[in-house]
């Protein structure tokens, strides 16, 4: 068949606007730019200096923060396109990427929707439809029981012809009320009654479904590719069975430990219901696969780019954001499902800001030191931030994906596993720490990945900080890594003085610094906090002792260890090559300043450990402490508070009875044209107030008491 | 220098340092005996200053620093550590200060002194140590509070105090800012004791006189401190705040801290090897020189011309000084040329650095018929007069009236350290006992007492171990007649330090003059039964007088010429005197005897005379 363009005047796109932000933006407008396609971005009020704004040749601001203001607001993102002249829009994934209504806003308004036709986002946006679209295309099914019939013994039957073990499960409700995990054929009649009743004891209604129970089920899924001339491709399998939170945190692909029998049917079952949906464009179908018995059902599709498209790339050496932009073209796919190589084996592992042992809690802040990876061409980072941005509460807490390839699947996980100690992140909490555990678990590394992996390797992955034994490991660790910030901290400052010396004393800033008939010594307390586990921070007291050969001899307060020995070279910026012990090695030192904190982070080897040190309190010029006011006199009880200064009272503002916090004002005063505010002394019950405004106090004069709680 | 001007830009002049020519040769002969001789013994006296040292570093021993750590108070060297500037040094002075001084040992003296940069800015720091005698005074640590503060005044440091001791209230007091240690520190005139025996009033030492009495009632203090560690870097922020106002550290137009300067090309510590511990020994200075100096380049002055004194241009960490090294003992020559590199210096505002090792001036008929009296006296005038920097090293002996023209103690120089093999006396222990010996044996005679052999030897051994003692390192630094002793090894970078911190101001112009006083004020500065004669003192750098440190600032000539000729009968002849060598001069006019009516007791009879003012 002839190739049919399917813009009407016949041209390609030559300006895409990308709807979406962080790093999908960003590797989005990377392809555009490849392509020579100029690239727009739009922009939240939160968003205004972020990468993905920087990387387009053209930007627009589209609204606040919220994403419901903004980045799904469809009809700003169609005032942008239409403002800035693009013909095409790329959705990403997320936001407004699986909305039918904004594809067709799209088409309608005349621009190019880079994603699948409008009909196939619906169709397969609704659960139910889409099961019955794929159980009418042959795609198989989670085995199951839909039906009106409530019949005890149509149930057991239907029961007996999905297979055991058998999920009851109430029709209405959830929260898993009178939902039972049937065995034994044995088993069915009693635990149907039993659901039954609990149903309508709970719900009102009690009508009951029957599922095929799935005991150890992995997540696979398949990336399908269309054109608009009817051709559909699978590009191989994708495992993402390591979730947490039901997010996946690290992806595969190919998928481990399955054979190319299953590869084949289960990329042919994919195709299948893209053709049933008429797709064009990437998708992904998502199954759900019965370790037991290596069956395959269907769960949902994505119709979208999916944040794990990369694993997909690296195995078949292609663009898939170019291949959607060809396809919006019009254009036929490239190659053929036979021409479709399998390379290698890839790794996807996303990095979040997230507080790990508080149940992976998203976490916020600022990226105040971010050096990822360096990539090559088997490491891809992908990622929508830099140094000095913040983790906002408005979006998604995910930094980066790092994504990496191998020659086969140990290959590659030796590499995710480098790569993911040389990801250095500091400012905020990351998952970086739990992923390499992940990535070093023998299971992991076996392959034998399952959805509930996390939770079944619970004791492995998070260790307990109330064994002795396993705690006195990582203690040891956060010392010698203690040591050795402390011995790159001296050298670095030493760097900073030889090349601008305050006061230009240079000699006085000699190195190791003099003293006379001893050598200088200094003490550095740092504070380790552990990311590992709920155990909280220990403060590790470290003597620095600085060598006439310019090494530094570092003992960490308790007798037991002897002295190490540390020689220290600045490389430049954050890195240093350490020598301990006869063994020399590469170490990275982020160094930042934050709420009256040093925040040291430092890199070496598999570790990563983070301290902090208090700084001197030079900067704290406002001590609450020193600005109290003394109300404490002999002649006033206890939580009296006396007029400061004669004057003017202007304003009260509480009663008598009130409670008060400590430092709540309660008085404003009015003196030498000024007003003071007299504050609260304590917390407590405001009485003996008997001031009023206009009222005139000298100076001494009781104003009211705090009677504490 | 004149001609040569005419040809060479002045800026040519000043460039042309990398052409030195004056490389020192390594002279040392690693294979003799005396270099293996004398390292052994430097190696045995470093290892006994090393094991003092230890034993002050300690301060008051292991159960006072667990005391002092359990009120949460830090030791005064920590306290300084957190002061200076990471990383940064400090030059601690008269570290064995009190040594062996009283019946029982006074570590350092009580006190802590020394210069360390806070914010770039040097200050001088002194800091009682509690856990010595509670941080009270002894003499000796006053006098050591005090020559660090004129070393201060000397070299206008701001002076920062930690003050922690029994009898101190009177230093915050007088400060320019204060700061406070809540819970830790108080000052009252008196204690609750004395308090309440005196009026019955019992009340808390923080009550009475804490850090919140005084930052927010009283105002004595002005800065008030959550703990010590606030304390000091409120302190810190103090001295930010000095602002050095127009006195860059200039010398010779040169900033005085070059970062970019050569290592000298022999090891620093071969200087152990070369001082004998026996001083008869002789060595050339120039071997220290060249361990000391900047690519061991010396440009030396004047080298074939009175060869006893080795004089010459260097630099120490970039900066330029004027090194004068004695090789023997002072001749004529040496001194006339000791006295004309002084003032070339001095017109460059070189600092000075003496390498003292010196057994005196040359005695005798042929030295006196040369003049040595006056050209003693010409370079003596112009080390006391020159406003230079002037730092002082004993490397070896120093004897005699050779002691003030090398610009010992009674010439002020900056800063002076003792190696621990230098030894000090106004002669040797052998020929004082000798003398000594002579006069008792003189007087036995007329007392008809017969004096054996043996009794005469046993008379002159005592002398000499008294000598032999009181002429050591340690007998010296222990009462701060030095501002500490040092490890050969450590002195490049010592000198280098005082240089820094003595160029903190800017400079002064030298002016070389004599003072006239008639007729000298007392009989031991005119010498005995010369009272009445008209004597000259030098126009010296030090205009104050320190009665407490036991010195006073002006040189007195009379130690080195005695009678030999600087006594006038009259006014007239000690003008001609100072005109015949082109000296400035002024004239302090006799006082005038005024009788003054005293108080009425004052004039009894039994009081001998009327007392007059004056004379």
């Amino acid at each position: 068949t002839p190739v049919k363009n399917n813009q009407s005047n016949g041209t390609r796109i030559e300006k895409i606007l990308v709807a979406n932000r962080g790093e999908i933006a960003c590797r989005i407008m990377r392809t555009a730019k490849r392509l020579g396609i100029r690239t727009v971005a739009v922009y939240s009020d939160a968003d205004s200096h972020s990468l993905h704004v920087k990387s387009a040749d053209e930007s627009v601001r589209i609204g606040p923060p919220p994403a419901r203001s903004s980045y799904l607001n469809a009809s700003s993102i169609i005032e942008a396109a239409i403002r800035t002249g693009a013909q095409a829009i790329h959705p990403g994934y997320g936001f407004l990427s699986e909305s039918a209504e904004f594809a067709q806003l799209c088409e309608d308004e005349g621009f190019t929707f880079v994603g699948p036709p409008a009909s196939a986002i619906r169709d397969m946006g609704d659960k139910s439809a889409s099961k019955r679209i794929m159980g009418a295309a042959g795609v198989p099914l989670v085995p199951g029981y839909h039906g009106h019939e409530q019949d005890v013994d149509l149930m057991k039957s239907e029961a007996d012809k999905i297979g055991y073990p058998i999920l009851i499960k109430p029709t209405h409700g959830g929260g898993g009320k009178g939902m039972r995990i049937v065995q034994s054929p044995s088993e069915f009649v009693d635990s149907f009654l039993g659901a039954q009743r609990e149903a309508a004891a709970s719900f009102g209604v009690d009508s009951i479904l029957l599922e095929k129970y799935i005991t150890r089920p992995r997540h696979i899924e398949v990336q399908v590719f269309g054109d608009k001339h009817g051709n559909v491709l699978h590009l191989y399998e994708r495992d993402c069975s390591v979730q947490r939170r039901h997010q996946k945190i690290i992806e595969e692909a190919p998928a481990p430990n399955v054979s190319n029998d299953f590869r084949f049917h289960v990329g042919q079952a994919a195709v299948s219901a893209a053709k049933a949906v008429g797709y064009h464009s990437a998708g992904t179908v998502e199954f759900i696969v019965d370790t037991s018995s290596g069956q395959f059902y269907f769960m949902e599709m994505n119709t979208r780019l999916q944040v794990e498209h990369p694993v997909t790339e690296m195995i078949i050496g292609q663009d898939l954001v170019e291949w959607q932009i060809n396809v919006a073209n019009g254009e036929p796919l490239p190659m053929s499902q036979s021409q479709l190589p399998l390379l290698g084996h890839a790794f996807e592992a996303r990095i979040y800001a997230e507080n790990v042992p508080k149940g992976f809690l998203p976490a916020t802040g600022v990226l105040h030191h971010y050096h990822p990876v360096p990539i090559s061409s088997t490491v891809r980072v992908e990622t929508g931030v830099e140094e000095g941005d913040t983790v906002s509460m408005h979006y998604d807490p995910m930094i980066a994906k790092l994504v990496v390839w191998g020659e086969n699947r140990t290959a590659a996980l030796v590499k995710l596993k480098d790569s993911l100690s040389k990801f250095q992140v500091g400012g905020l909490p990351t998952n970086i720490n739990f992923l390499l555990r992940l990535a070093n678990h023998q299971a992991f590394q076996a392959g034998e990945v399952e959805t509930h992996f996390i939770e079944h390797f619970r004791d492995d992955l998070f260790s307990d900080s109330s064994d002795q034994v396993s705690a006195q490991k990582p203690y040891n660790a956060a010392k010698l890594s203690a040591s050795m910030v402390a011995a790159c901290v001296c050298e670095k400052e030493h760097r900073a003085l030889k090349e601008s010396p305050p006061g230009g004393l240079s000699l006085w800033y000699s190195h190791p610094p003099f003293r006379v008939h001893h050598d200088a010594r200094r003490t550095m307390e740092l504070e380790w906090v552990n990311e590992y586990d709920n155990s909280g921070s220990k403060l590790l007291t470290l003597s620095v002792m600085y060598q006439p050969d310019g090494s530094y001899l570092i003992e960490t307060g308790d007798s037991s260890s002897p002295g190490l020995e540390v020689k220290v070279t600045h490389l430049g910026d954050r890195d240093f090559r350490v020598q301990t012990d006869g063994v020399s090695m590469d170490v990275s030192v982020a160094v930042y300043s934050k709420d009256r904190n040093e925040h040291i982070h430092i890199w070496h080897g598999p570790h990563h450990h983070y301290f902090r040190q208090k700084m001197g309190l030079e900067l704290s010029s406002d001590d609450e402490i020193q600005h109290k006011p003394t109300f404490e006199t002999a002649s006033h009880p206890p939580g009296t508070m006396v007029a400061p200064m004669a004057g003017l009272v202007v304003k009260v503002l509480v009663t008598n009875g009130t409670k008060v916090e400590e430092g709540q004002p309660i008085v404003v005063l009015e003196a030498m044209k000024m007003e003071h505010v007299v504050k609260a002394p304590t917390g407590g019950c405001i009485h003996g107030l008997h001031v009023a405004a206009g009222q005139q106090v000298s100076d001494g004069s009781v104003l009211f008491h705090v009677k504490g709680e | 220098i004149s001609w040569l001007q005419n040809s060479i830009s002045p800026f040519l002049l000043q460039t042309r340092r990398p052409f030195c020519l004056g490389v020192l040769p390594d002279t040392l002969d690693w294979s003799s005996e005396s270099f293996t001789r004398n390292s052994k013994a430097m190696d045995q006296l470093i290892s006994d200053l090393q094991s003092h040292i230890q034993k002050v570093m300690a301060g008051g021993g292991p159960e006072a620093v667990k005391r002092n750590k359990s009120r949460n108070k830090l030791l005064p060297r920590e306290r300084i550590d957190h002061l200076i500037d990471p990383g940064s040094s400090f030059l601690e002075l008269s570290q064995l200060a009190g040594h062996e001084l009283y019946d029982e040992p006074l570590p350092s003296a009580g006190i802590i002194t020394g210069i360390g940069s806070v914010h770039g800015r040097l200050c001088m720091f002194v800091a009682n140590d509690p856990t010595v005698k509670g941080g009270t005074y002894y003499p000796i640590t006053v006098k050591k509070h005090l020559r660090a503060q004129e070393i201060a005044a000397h070299c206008k440091l701001p002076c920062i105090y930690l003050v922690d001791s029994g009898g101190g209230a009177y230093i915050p007091a007088m400060a320019d800012e204060s700061v406070m240690v809540k819970g830790n520190g108080t000052i009252f005139l008196a204690g609750p004791p004395l308090v309440k025996a005196a009026t019955g009033e019992e009340v808390s030492a923080e009550d009475l006189g804490g850090a919140t009495v005084h930052c927010k009632t009283s105002g004595v203090s002005d800065y008030f401190a959550q703990d010590e560690l606030h304390g000091l870097a409120i302190g810190r922020n103090i001295v930010k705040n000095l602002h050095k106002a127009g006195n860059p550290g200039m010398i010779n137009g040169l900033q005085n801290n070059v970062s970019d300067y050569k290592e000298p090309l022999y090891d620093v510590k071969e200087l152990r090897s070369i001082a004998p511990t026996d001083l008869k020994q002789p060595f050339d200075i120039r071997s220290v020189i060249a361990r000391i100096v900047d690519g061991s380049e010396f440009d030396e002055f004047k080298k074939l011309y009175g060869t006893t004194l080795v004089t010459g241009f260097a630099r120490i960490f970039g900066q330029p000084v004027g090194i004068i090294g004695n090789n023997g003992i002072l001749f004529n020559e040496s001194a006339l040329k000791g006295a004309h590199f002084i003032e070339l210096c001095t017109q460059r505002n070189i600092p000075l650095v003496f390498l003292q090792n010196i057994t005196g001036f040359m005695v005798g008929s042929k030295s006196e018929a040369n003049g040595i009296a006056k050209s003693g006296a010409k370079m003596v005038m112009a080390v006391s007069c020159a406003k230079v920097p002037k730092i002082t090293i004993m490397v070896g002996g120093s004897f005699g009236a050779g002691n003030y023209a090398m610009c010992g103690r009674a010439y002020s120089p900056n800063f002076l350290f003792f190696w621990p093999n230098a030894r000090i006396s106004v002669m040797g222990g052998a020929q004082a006992a000798g003398v000594l010996a002579q006069i008792e044996g003189g007087n036995k005679k007329k007392q008809g007492i017969q004096w054996t052999k043996e009794e005469e030897e046993k008379f002159k051994a005592k002398v000499v171990e008294a000598y032999d003692r009181e002429s050591s390192a340690y007998y010296s630094t222990a009462r701060l007649w030095d501002d500490g002793i040092v490890d050969p090894a450590d002195t490049r970078k010592i000198i280098g330090l005082c240089i820094s911190a003595s160029t903190n101001r800017p400079p002064e112009p030298t002016k070389y003059g004599v003072v006239f006083f008639s007729p000298a004020w007392t009989a031991t500065q005119q010498g005995s039964g010369k009272v009445g004669r008209w004597k000259i003192n030098f126009m010296s750098t030090q205009k104050w007088e320190n009665p407490l440190m036991g010195w006073t600032s002006t040189g007195d000539p009379y130690a080195i010429v005695g009678d030999a000729g600087l006594g006038f009968d009259n006014e007239e002849a000690a003008i001609e005197f100072a005109q015949k060598h082109g000296w400035e001069y002024t004239v302090k006019k006799p006082h005038t005897l005024l009788l003054k009516i005293k108080a009425y007791a004052d004039n009894f009879k039994w009081k001998g005379h009327p007392k007059t003012e004056g004379n």
